[in-house]
């Protein structure tokens, strides 16, 4: 392991403190699965590693009005055992119950997958088809963005060197909508995806057509993606089969994804084409069942 | 670097020791306080062989620092037993064989206890997604299934 402080402030303030330090290199730590390791292989060099899970603004978790808070230090485990997150936003949920294993989704949280910023972080499509903004804060104020401004590239996202993440604001889900994630990896758990889907449709309960369709990709390009040809198949109609397989094949042109070991380029897009269509059915099949 | 003051509960017992700023939860039990049943298999949290239970849930050790345990209780293979009793995973797996070489063992103990904690009655899939964690090189698995399941049918 290499060498570095230990902080571990039990206030913003005293965060604040350590993060205008000008000879330190600060990295927040949550639930130190990606920092620990990274670390260890020398991928990330920090001065000091800022444990965040001892302020409590980190650990909040709360449904209000303006929708789902979800503290940056808020472990996965927290986060989708929290009746209104497996309520209302089961697409959040079921990404955040496949983040590893026990062990890990024990202290890993929602914050650490997106401020690491790999593009194949399970809880970033969800994130975005349900329209999350994240906070950010810093010594020199706090500032809000939308989720999808927040990805940079792999491993990069939009905070400056004295900012962190404070948490997430997901906003009410609309009346008679359905959110799903699906992933594709080569067996049940513990693996990261090869191509992963999340979908959020809001239907009109008298008319049947579909308002709002909202469609997100991880691991087939360089952050997660928005399909936004997909969703306009669907937006403006009553969906049908042959909807479902036509917003498939058009979420195929947001994808860009590379030939590695865990898929090739012809594969990823298959999946991107299947997982799509099977997200949009299980949501129309949730949103029947209410 | 300075060391630093780390105080916490260890399997019931109030522990007061000094650790580097980068030292792992998992080296401190093993190297400062002798705890050896905590094994090391990746040290990247994919084996599970260092599991152990941090404020009531479970863990892979070797992703935790043993700074973030200050305050905090921990549980290890060590202190599953109570009063000269083995804890009846503990006996399961005796009985049903769940273990050959036995370096996963102490992890499975403690993912299974903590399963069984919350969900006395688990399916055999509830199990088999509760060990996922949890690498076993030897047995294949399907022993550490079948005494799980043993407990949860109060057969030990
Ligand atoms: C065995 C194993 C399996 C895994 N499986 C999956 C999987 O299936 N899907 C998946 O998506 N990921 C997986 N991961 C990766 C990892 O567990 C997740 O990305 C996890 O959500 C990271 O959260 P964390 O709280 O542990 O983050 P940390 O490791 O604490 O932090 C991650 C990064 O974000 C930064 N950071 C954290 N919090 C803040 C903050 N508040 N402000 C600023 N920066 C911050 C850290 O400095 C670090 O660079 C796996 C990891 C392991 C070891
Ligand atoms: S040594 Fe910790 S998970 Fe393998
Ligand atoms: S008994 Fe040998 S690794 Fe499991």
């Amino acid at each position: 392991m290499r060498l570095f402080e230990f902080a571990a402030p039990k206030s913003l303030e005293e965060a604040y403190k350590i993060l205008s330090r000008a000879d330190a290199d600060v990295r927040a730590l949550a639930g130190g699965t990606d920092l620990i390791d990274q670390v260890h292989q020398g991928r990330r060099k920090p001065s000091i590693v800022m444990d965040i899970k001892g302020i409590p603004e980190m650990k909040r978790l709360a449904f209000d009005r303006e929708g789902l808070h979800i503290g940056a230090g808020a472990s996965c485990t927290d986060i989708y055992n929290f009746p209104p997150v497996k309520k209302n936003y089961i697409s959040i949920a079921e990404s955040a119950a496949l983040v590893g294993s026990v062990q890990i989704q024990n202290r890993a949280g929602i914050g650490g997958n997106i401020c690491n910023a790999a593009p194949s972080a399970d809880t970033a499509p969800s994130l975005i088809v349900h329209n999350a903004r994240v906070v950010i804060a810093g010594p020199k104020g706090q500032r809000v963005l939308p989720i999808e401004q927040f990805f940079l590239g792999p491993g990069q996202n939009a905070m400056a060197k004295d900012e962190i993440l404070l948490g997430i604001v997901v906003p009410p889900p609309p009346a008679s909508s359905a959110s799903h994630y699906l992933r594709f990896i080569p067996r049940e758990e513990m693996d990261i995806a090869v191509a992963g889907v999340a979908s959020m449709v809001v239907i009109d309960p008298k008319s049947k057509v579909c308002k709002t369709a909202r469609i997100a990709l991880a691991s087939v390009a360089p952050t997660p993606v928005r399909a936004k040809d997909a969703e306009a198949v669907l937006e403006g109609h009553v969906i049908n089969e042959a909807l479902i397989r036509e917003a498939g094949e058009k979420a195929i042109n947001a994808a860009k994804p590379i030939t590695d070991v865990r898929g090739s380029i012809e594969y990823r897009k298959e999946l991107v084409k299947v997982l799509t269509r099977r997200t949009l059915t299980k949501c129309l099949e949730t949103l029947g069942n209410r | 670097m300075a060391k630093i003051p780390l105080v916490f509960k260890v399997n019931g017992e109030q522990q007061e020791i000094l650790v580097q700023p980068y030292q792992t939860l998992l080296s401190a039990l093993r190297d400062e306080l002798r705890l050896t049943g905590t094994k090391e298999g990746c040290s990247n949290g994919n084996c599970g062989a260092c599991t152990v239970i941090v404020n009531g849930r479970t863990a892979d050790s070797c992703l935790v620092l043993a700074a973030e345990a200050n305050g905090a209780e921990v549980t290890t293979v060590e202190g599953l037993s109570q009063n000269g009793q083995l804890h009846p995973v503990q006996k399961a797996f005796m009985k049903y064989g769940a273990l050959q070489c036995g370096f996963c063992t102490p992890g499975f103990l403690l993912s299974a206890k903590y399963l069984l904690d919350s969900n006395p009655n688990p399916t055999e899939h509830e199990i088999r997604l509760a060990i996922a964690g949890n690498l076993c090189r030897c047995t294949g698995y399907d022993k550490i299934v079948r005494a799980i399941q043993a407990v949860a049918q109060a057969e030990v």
